[in-house]
């Protein structure tokens, strides 16, 4: 890991403000993140560069704190301690604003699957009919449009939920396990997105519990071990030889996912 | 006797029916406009002393239809801080009395609904950096169809109370006369079969306005709703 | 947006229905109870539109309200039947002229079997000391009406605190005159009340009148316009219109004229 990049102990004496240099390469940083609820510590110290680009995937076994991690960085959540970086600077209103997130659980508004994507087009600029339904052919929803979005079946929510979020334009996408109980066309579908959007540029930051898919799709692994970021490597080299006892009994099906 | 005189279709029964919906449905529409935006806030804002403005709201849904009567009557008074509008003792006295009564009702209960609605919606929301109007705009459309029971509720409220239209209208025969109104006068006369006559038709009408919307809520919903 | 649209909706009600009493020739009256749910306006009110192009509209309260809505300025025209209280109205500069205008009597009506066995009494002081001593109920407006006025009076001549017997006997039921009839036929209990309410009262179950005749027992209405020096507001050329037609004799043999049931509710007694 980028070890010179984290600040030396005693370096830096408060958590707040921020201290510790952050490179301006790093698309994402986390410094010294720290969360706790009702009294347990579930993030603690947790420092993070990621690329500008390409797809990071997160995993760990159940209770590592993947989608609070998530959260954290997409600033959902308030950290008790550290700070989260955007391109070099604290998380603000700006920056958020060119983030999107899908969620493990899709909700989508009460409405068309169309008025869905429109919310979001809408809400960022003017209506765009057009740009809509090519969002919505990408995920093979189009044929579908004026039907209410709460009615379509799981995989099909979340390929609109996927929709809805890239409708957004973001720079920073992020998944909370996507294809967690999709039917395989579904989970197929969002995975050729998720390249296509890579190749496009933009950085994907996505948690899931499928080995297989973070073969499939992972640039880099971000493994989590108990609130703690046990290593953060390529994915060739992770799982080649994953580096941390951690991360070695779960690639050997020992921890429970 | 009375109720062949209620089914013949008389035409002051008709005049008073028609207002009777006129003045109940304008304070609705109107309680909407007020206590829906405010419910919505009420539903997405987290302040100091929230708590107590809930409770305060919920309390204002029992507010006495007397009291709010007296209070607009005060108001509206020639002798009021309001008399030059010349509003006492007419219909648009009778919607501001019904108006106040019901806000709170449609504030309260949509309150409940929108917040509901957004725990589930309020983490996508900030995901998508909504602000605050557009959160509480996206909230009351989606929930659109359970405040039109909210505004049902508000209505059944408004329509069935006695106790301030007929302070503020003054019960004017052919001006400020409702179903209410009516069936209070003719009670006092002792002509009870006719004030139950008229009863009973207020509940069928009550009953054609809630069924009209239902219907219409119901076919909307298969449309567009989940 | 909830504001603005709610005064702009306002603003347009008020256009749209506020005018309904400023329109040209309509003016307010407010008035007794007894005289608009006896029917007595339904036949006078056309009869005096139809002779002045005025439309008159009437709020029914109770005289103590009415007075009381009076000085309040809202409204044109008193029409109630509490003598003493009405000249008090016009000495404190609140009406302009106290003219009387009709008259009919309080009866006191009660059960068929006369439990306190005041039937055929002419004393109505003596029939209610003897109601009180009784033991039966009677049942009180209490609400400062006309007719409670009155009572009150009544009581007074016959040597009875009757209000130290409230909740028990004597039973006020704080509410208007029809309603309290109801509420006495419920109870069994004695009650006074204004004949032209009586005789128009729908509920009257076995009940009779069992005191009438008294001198004591006069009803006198008057007819007063509210002062438009003290509320301009006033429409005092049409009430004036009002107050002469129905003193005239136009209005007299209307009055007179008027049956329920084949009995004159009100006399006429307007002093030319």
């Amino acid at each position: 890991m980028r070890e010179s990049r984290l600040p030396r102990a005693g370096e830096c004496q408060q958590v707040q403000p921020p201290c510790g240099p952050v490179v301006q390469a790093a698309r994402l940083s986390a410094r010294r993140l720290g969360y706790l609820a009702h009294g347990r510590t579930l993030i603690s110290n947790l420092d993070l560069d990621l690329d500008t680009d390409g797809i990071t995937i997160v995993m760990g076994p159940n209770g590592a704190g993947k989608s609070l991690l998530l959260r954290l960085l997409h600033g959902l959540i308030v950290p008790d301690a550290g700070t989260v970086f955007c391109d070099g600077a604290p998380l603000d209103a700006g920056a958020r604003m060119r983030q999107a997130m899908v969620f493990q659980k899709p909700v989508l508004l009460r409405r068309s699957v169309a008025a869905n994507v429109d919310f979001v087009l809408h809400s960022r600029g003017p209506r765009d009919s057009a740009r809509r339904d090519v969002l919505l052919g990408r995920v093979g929803l189009l044929s579908r449009a004026a039907q209410p979005a709460r009615l379509l079946s799981g995989g099909e929510q979340q390929r609109l939920a996927l929709a809805r979020a890239l409708a957004s334009a973001p720079d920073l996408l992020f998944l909370d396990e996507p294809t967690a109980s999709l039917d395989p066309a579904s989970a197929q579908m969002i995975e050729d997105i998720l390249r296509e959007e890579r190749r496009r540029g933009t950085k994907i930051v996505c948690v899931t519990h499928d080995i297989g898919q973070a073969r499939r799709l992972a640039d880099d692994i971000v493994f989590l071990s108990q609130g703690r970021l046990a290593e953060h490597r390529p994915a060739d080299a992770f799982f080649g030889a994953p580096a941390s006892p951690a991360a070695q009994a779960f690639l050997a099906g020992r921890l429970t996912v | 006797m009375a109720l062949s005189l209620v089914l013949s279709g008389d035409g002051d029964l008709y005049q008073i029916v028609i207002l009777s919906l006129r003045v109940s449905l304008t304070a609705t529409a109107l309680a909407c406009l007020m206590g829906l935006p405010l419910g919505a806030l009420l539903a997405v804002t987290r302040f100091r002393g929230r708590g107590g403005v809930l409770v305060l709201v919920n309390a204002l849904m029992g507010l006495p239809p007397v009291v709010v009567g007296l209070l607009v009557y005060l108001q509206l008074s020639r002798s009021g801080p309001l008399g030059f509008l010349g509003l006492l003792y007419t219909p648009s006295a009778m919607i501001i009395a019904q108006c106040i009564l019901i806000t709170p009702i449609v504030a309260a209960l949509s309150r409940q609904v929108l917040e509901d609605m957004h725990t589930e919606y309020a983490e996508q929301f900030r995901s998508l950096s909504l602000s605050r109007t557009r959160s509480m705009q996206a909230l009351l459309w989606d929930g659109r169809f359970t405040l039109l029971t909210v505004a049902l509720a508000g209505f059944g409220r408004a329509v069935a109370e006695v106790g301030a239209v007929i302070i503020v209208g003054g019960n004017i025969d052919h001006l400020t006369r409702v179903m209410t109104t009516a069936i209070a006068l003719e009670t006092s006369k002792g002509d009870l079969a006719l004030a139950l006559a008229l009863g009973i038709v207020l509940m069928v009408l009550a009953l054609g306005v809630n069924a009209t919307v239902q219907s219409v809520r119901m076919s909307a919903m298969k449309q567009a709703y989940a | 947006m909830g504001v603005r649209t709610f005064v702009s909706t306002f603003a347009l009600l008020s256009l749209g229905a506020g005018p309904a009493l400023a329109q040209d020739r309509t003016i307010l009256v407010q008035s007794t109870t007894s005289t608009a749910n006896s029917g007595l306006y339904d036949t006078l009110l056309p009869q005096f539109n139809e002779a002045t192009g005025i439309t008159a509209n009437v709020v029914a309260v109770g005289t103590g309200q009415a007075i009381r809505n009076a000085e309040n300025c809202d409204g044109d025209v008193l029409l109630v039947h509490a003598k003493s209280a009405e000249e008090a109205f016009v000495a404190e500069g609140f009406g302009v002229k106290r003219s009387d205008l009709m008259y009919n009597d309080f009866i006191v009506v009660g059960p068929a079997d006369d439990p306190a066995g005041v039937g055929g009494m002419n004393d109505a002081a003596a029939a209610l000391a003897k109601i009180a001593t009784s033991g039966a109920l009677f049942a009180s407006r209490g609400d400062d009406s006309g007719t409670h006025k009155k009572e009150m009076s009544l009581w007074q001549g016959a040597g009875v605190d009757a209000a130290a017997a409230s909740g028990q006997w004597y039973r006020e039921t704080g509410s208007g005159m029809g309603a309290t009839l109801n509420a006495a036929v419920g109870m069994n209990a004695y009650a006074l009340t204004d004949r032209a309410t009586w005789i128009s009262f729908e509920n009257k179950s076995d009940f009779d009148i069992v005191v009438e005749g008294d001198q004591d027992l006069f009803n006198q209405y008057g007819v007063i316009l509210v002062n438009p020096e003290r509320c301009p507001t006033v429409n005092a050329r049409d009430g004036q219109e009002f107050i002469d037609w129905l003193l005239s004799p136009a209005g007299q043999t209307a009055i007179a004229a008027y049956r329920l049931n084949g009995q004159q509710l009100f006399f006429p007694n307007a002093r030319p």
